[in-house]
């Protein structure tokens, strides 16, 4: 089998608290996820078990206390850039208009002005934005911005895509629109991904397979499901097929008492 | 008959956001007016001049004589000196320390100290550096500008948005391109915010230091026209003065619309 285009072996990240030196917090630990090639991936986990933890070490903005990252078979030193990361909060420069902010990481690797506006403008109609080109982030609502971080992190064309709980604060019509668009681009680029989201349906409606996180500390992963579910697919349709069910109770039963842990213990804190 | 049409008439006249213009000019006529009447008294036109007086000598500034234009150019270029190299040195030292942990943790208690220091005292030191001319004016009210744009960038650079710096670097901006395209741009509506404040206070420094001593500017008439009581000319100053704040003023204001067009504004509405 080919080299994963991700390889994430026995993470553990361990903050220490800036206050107090003996004050750890152990948010992941002995974390190993494989994704190959091409493949989609998502993790659940319940809130606060370090699933953007996870990400940001496949990304290399943390660096993680022990294990290793690798990237196509090669160890990961500094930024991961290979990849696209695609933030949960609002990550546009509110300075720069939707088309400047799709051309920024064309700008950043010197790709000469005239062909990267060429190619952001291209970008902006296959999201559907290109009635906005020069609209600033604030005069777009909040799909908008979504589409302009998918198209700005795309037009890199990296191999491998992070994605950070991408539409969690959409509304469920736009939202799931989104995620066929996604589907739709990743059909036709087939890269790897690692999706993290809270949302069982969403995960099991997009992935080839779902991992899923143990509640904190110290989360580890509990689980694994192939999905198996025909492509392409329409994640509005595929919820009402038979194997879709299936799945759906398979991983809930396996997810539900760490839910119920993580929020035990959010009560608690 | 008066006191029933009393509050109606009232409700019809009293301010709102229609008649504003026409109080605002109503509130100048009585502060005028009252200042004539008073000033008819000899005692009273000592302390306050009088209207006419005044508005004989900024006529004679401008007009007749035409000898304000020198000063005000004075004035104006001490205002404008202190104000760009202010903002310039300013926004440097504030990226300079937003970005260096230990510039900033060594630098704290000096730059605390120069700041709550009353720093129009080193106008006579100023004035011993750089002589009588313009340069310890600019001195002064660089002195002033400084302070504002620095911590306004400063704070502006430590409170960048880490989304959007992790964003940068994941779209693969170097360090060079993280500070060009996302440190500047933030430090630079920072040194915006703060522009009404510098502008204003690079004008007090000028005026300020021309007052504690100088051979031109308006801040120099002011001070040649208290050595002889002649308080007509005094007050003519300070309403040159006002004028010209208010104009820099408008400037800046107009400057910030164009330059921040990307900034939301409350309640921004599509225009139709």
């Amino acid at each position: 089998m080919s080299e994963p285009a991700l390889s994430l072996d026995k993470i553990t990240c361990t903050f220490v608290s800036r206050d107090n030196k003996n004050e750890r917090y152990t948010a992941l630990r002995d974390a190993t996820l494989h994704i190959a090639p091409g493949e989609f991936v998502s993790v659940v986990g319940p809130t606060g078990c370090g699933k953007s933890t996870l990400l940001n070490v496949g990304a290399g903005l943390l660096e993680p206390s022990a294990g290793s990252v690798r990237v196509f078979g090669q160890p990961l030193k500094g930024i991961n850039h290979r990849a696209g990361y695609m933030f949960q909060g609002e990550a546009l420069m509110p300075w720069r208009s939707a088309i400047e902010n799709v051309m920024a990481g064309l700008e950043f690797a010197n790709v000469p002005k005239e062909k990267a506006r060429a190619q952001a403008m291209d970008w902006l109609q296959r999201v559907g934005l290109s009635h906005a080109v020069n609209k600033y982030p604030h005069q777009m609502s909040g799909g908008m911005r979504k589409r302009a971080m998918l198209a700005q992190t795309m037009i890199r064309d990296p191999d491998i895509i992070l994605m950070d709980e991408p539409f969690s604060a959409l509304d469920i019509q736009t939202r799931q629109l989104m995620e066929n668009e996604v589907l739709e681009i990743w059909m036709s680029k087939r890269k790897a991904v690692l999706f993290i989201t809270h949302d069982l349906d969403e995960a099991i409606a997009m992935s080839d397979r779902v991992v899923i996180l143990s509640a904190g500390p110290g989360t580890h992963i509990i689980g694994e499901f192939k999905i198996d579910l025909p492509r392409p697919r329409d994640v509005a349709e595929v919820r009402s097929h038979p194997r879709f069910t299936e799945l759906h109770k398979a991983i809930w039963d396996v997810l539900r008492e760490e839910v119920l842990k993580g929020y035990d213990q959010q009560k608690r804190a | 008959m008066i006191n029933r049409n009393g509050p109606d008439m009232w409700n019809s006249i009293k301010p709102n956001t229609r008649n504003f213009r026409l109080w605002q000019i109503i509130i100048l006529a009585v502060i005028l007016g009252t200042w004539y009447f008073a000033s008819l008294n000899d005692n009273v036109a000592f302390f306050f001049g009088r209207p006419l007086g005044v508005a004989e000598s900024i006529w004679n500034w401008f007009v007749v004589d035409g000898d304000i234009y020198r000063h005000l150019g004075v004035t104006l270029s001490e205002t404008l000196l202190a104000f760009v190299i202010g903002t310039v040195f300013g926004m440097l030292f504030g990226l300079w320390l937003g970005l260096s942990k230990t510039a900033s943790l060594v630098l704290d208690p000096y730059l605390t100290a120069l700041n709550s220091m009353p720093r129009v005292i080193l106008a006579p030191i100023f004035a011993m550096w750089f002589g009588l001319g313009i340069w310890s004016k600019v001195a002064l009210a660089v002195t002033l500008v400084f302070f504002i744009v620095f911590f306004n960038v400063y704070q502006g650079i430590k409170e960048v948005s880490p989304t959007l710096l992790d964003n940068a670097k994941m779209l693969g901006a170097n360090r060079k391109q993280l500070l060009r395209h996302v440190y500047l741009p933030s430090a630079t509506s920072w040194v915006f915010s703060s522009l009404h404040a510098s502008v204003g206070l690079a004008f007090v420094g000028a005026v300020v230091g021309e007052y504690l001593g100088s051979a031109s500017g308006v801040g120099y008439l002011i001070l040649q026209a208290e050595g002889t009581f002649d308080i007509n000319t005094v007050v003519a100053g300070i309403i040159v003065l006002t004028v010209f704040a208010l104009l820099l003023d408008l400037l800046v204001s107009l400057t910030e619309k164009y330059f921040l067009t990307w900034k939301p504004t409350s309640g921004e509405t599509e225009k139709l």
